[in-house]
């Protein structure tokens, strides 16, 4: 491997990172809210598989991507809006409701989305972030480098969700509900309600993950598209320890990871494919053997939340 | 209510619910309901042959759902029973690599101890990571399953793959006396026996042993436990250590009787469709019996659903989606399902 070779597997894992890490980011911020409420939301991989399915039926149909991309954020609040009220029953455990819709939204994704696995839609744009840093045309800089115009829209909402969750009424009583039920209640805030909304609102945004991974990268519909991406990000949000802007930064570092193999490959260092396709998963094991701790509590965990017990 | 009735009647009434709703999506999707509830009964208990293929099918169910209702009496959630399933098929078809075992139902037993030693082992680390560090065990144990499948991938395609398998890489094939057969003159392989013995042998050891009593004490309440001195770390992690084994077994089963090699026909999901026979079973080993027979049925069913109707191969997922949710709401009438039966509803104070 001599230095030009170098060069162009950090740029692939940089593009990469950006490629990959775009439906990590959107998942782990629905998540971080969902889980600031007080509840774990496990359904976000039936949730995520399902709003990609959706969002690459909608741009097909209508042949416009950002109807696909609207379509997944609304389809991915729906069956999030499903696990919320399954939660807010009596004796059911957010965390059997998850595994439930994590089958449930699989199933109807892979019932619906059979149709969908030969045709191309319209893929979302990309913005020419290596062009604007100055890559030649046609160079692998500026190939690595042109980014899913949805990534900025994350980054931004992951700035805009820390502001609001610090500093506004609603993101007040969004953490007094994840913090403790009985003070909400006393306050006569719905904790139910809260959450149902939290949760809701959270499916919204991983639905836009869902939306780039079959509208942008890998960009098309088939079975095995997310593949536990959903579930990586929960474990992402324990990482980043519930803070939104934490999120973008571990989320870039699992599409790092992600992008790894691929990377690799294209430079011939082949064989060993499915090993490198299980390092996100050993790293987000490694990562939650690191930071959890069975003696004290998690800093920065929400009080209610039954993960961290 | 009686609550051992309500017991039976409210997962039963759920299951109508979830064939209910799957009726009106289908029919949503323009086809006939009442032809694919009537498909889905035929398909598995229609006829000799079909009740031979869901027998053959609720066989592996038993197993993988036993990795979810051991480690769910020591309280936890553990939902990784296809890579336990996945790491049990891959030990079963590599163990003649490394030496040659005894001919005969020794050399299959050899076989199948290691299938299961390799699912303890892998469900056993997501309850030892939880004692130990406090991992949130059904992360753990999903991440775990992908990691399995991602080995096994590896090393079928790879290291231990059979120069001949072309289109579909496998590991060499079994020798046939190392083979598992059918039990008599039915169509119906020893498996069944297996998972059979296996949940009434886990039901005798939870209800009618010390060691099982100390394990639902500490899966009912930890405090007490730990109160009365119980090692509750031990118990855990054996819970989940033979929760594992039994799904483990049932990937050394599936490659012993079935595909008599390693390949990608392993991963078919019986582990994620033994969490749902062991929520509907409400992490009862005996319930599971008759709970993984129905289900194994609908999976038996799928192809049926696929040659007359036209359906995705999904259908039967679809199916097992809303049974779940419905199984879990399902729960919220637990101890006011009587309710229903009175004209009058009770007084307000009346119900506990």
């Amino acid at each position: 491997m001599n230095d030009s070779a170098i060069v162009d597997v950090l740029l692939a894992v940089l593009g990469g990172a950006i490629r990959v890490g775009t439906p990590f980011l959107f998942v782990s911020l629905g998540e971080c809210l969902t889980e600031k409420a007080g509840r774990i939301n496990l359904g976000l991989e039936g949730v995520l598989v399902f709003s990609a399915m959706a969002g690459f039926g909608g741009a097909y149909l209508s042949g416009l991507w950002w109807v696909g991309a609207l379509l997944a954020a609304a389809s991915g609040a729906l069956v999030a809006l499903l696990h919320g009220l399954v939660s807010s029953l009596p004796r059911v455990n957010d965390i059997a409701a998850g595994i439930a819709i994590m089958l449930f939204g699989a199933g109807l994704a892979f019932y619906l989305g059979k149709p969908l696995i030969q045709p191309q839609a319209p893929q979302i744009p990309s913005l020419p972030l290596g062009l604007w840093l100055g890559a030649a045309p046609g160079s692998p800089a500026q190939a690595a480098l042109a980014v899913n115009v949805l990534f900025p829209l994350g980054v931004a909402l992951a700035f805009a969700l820390t502001w609001a969750l610090a500093h506004t009424g609603w993101g007040l009583k969004l953490r007094m509900v994840g913090d403790s039920a009985d003070a909400a209640r006393a306050l006569g805030t719905s904790v139910a309600g809260v959450r149902i909304a939290a949760t809701t609102l959270g499916g919204f945004i991983a639905g836009l993950g869902g939306a780039s991974l079959s509208l942008y990268y890998p960009g098309s519909w088939n079975e095995g598209l997310s593949s536990g991406q959903g579930l990586i990000a929960v474990a992402l949000v324990i990482f980043a320890r519930w803070h939104p802007v934490r999120c973008l930064w571990a989320a870039l570092l699992f599409g790092g990871a992600g992008a790894l193999g691929p990377a690799l490959q294209s430079i011939g260092v082949g064989g060993y494919t499915y090993l490198f396709n299980a390092v996100p998963y050993v790293l987000t094991l490694a990562i939650l053997v690191w930071t959890c701790s069975p003696r004290r509590s998690l800093q920065g965990a929400p009080m209610e939340l039954g993960v961290t017990r | 209510m009686k609550s051992a009735a309500e017991s039976l009647l409210l997962p039963v009434l759920a299951l109508l619910g979830g064939l209910a709703l799957f009726g009106v999506f289908v029919w949503f999707d323009g086809h006939s309901p009442v032809q694919a509830w009537t498909l889905l009964f035929r398909g598995a208990f229609g006829d000799a042959f079909s009740l031979q293929n869901t027998l053959q099918r609720a066989a592996p169910l038993m197993l993988t759902a036993l990795c979810v209702a051991l480690p769910a009496r020591a309280g936890l959630t553990v939902i990784g029973g296809e890579g336990a399933l996945v790491v049990g098929g891959l030990a079963c078809a590599a163990l003649p690599y490394a030496f040659t075992p005894p001919a005969g139902s020794a050399g299959t037993a050899v076989l199948l101890a290691a299938a299961a030693a390799a699912g303890a082992a892998w469900i056993a680390l997501a309850g030892w990571l939880r004692q130990w560090r406090g991992v949130n065990e059904t992360i753990s144990s999903l991440l775990l399953g992908y990691i399995a499948v991602s080995l096994f991938k590896h090393i079928v395609e790879g290291p231990l793959r059979d120069p001949a398998s072309l289109n579909k890489p496998s590991t060499l094939p079994l020798a046939e006396p190392l083979r598992i057969g059918m039990i008599g003159p039915w169509d119906v392989h020893w498996g069944l026996a297996f998972g059979v013995v296996a949940c009434v042998a886990a039901a005798l050891w939870l209800s009618a042993t010390t060691h099982g009593f100390a394990t639902r004490v500490v899966g009912g309440n930890l405090r007490a436990a730990l109160g009365v001195g119980l090692p509750a770390h031990r118990l855990i992690v054996t819970a989940c250590a033979l929760g594992g084994a039994a799904a483990g077994l049932a990937g050394g089963i599936e490659v012993a009787a079935v595909h008599t090699a390693a390949n990608a026909s392993l991963i078919v999901g019986l582990g994620y469709t033994g969490i749902l026979v062991s929520f509907v079973a409400r992490h009862h080993p005996l319930a599971i019996l008759p709970v993984a027979i129905l289900f194994g049925g609908f999976l038996a069913a799928g192809s049926l659903l696929q040659r007359r109707m036209g359906l995705p191969d999904a259908s039967v997922q679809v199916l097992m989606g809303f049974s779940f949710v419905i199984i879990l709401a399902s729960e919220a009438w637990r101890g006011r399902l009587g309710e229903l039966f009175v004209l009058r509803r009770p007084a307000q104070g009346a119900t506990p």
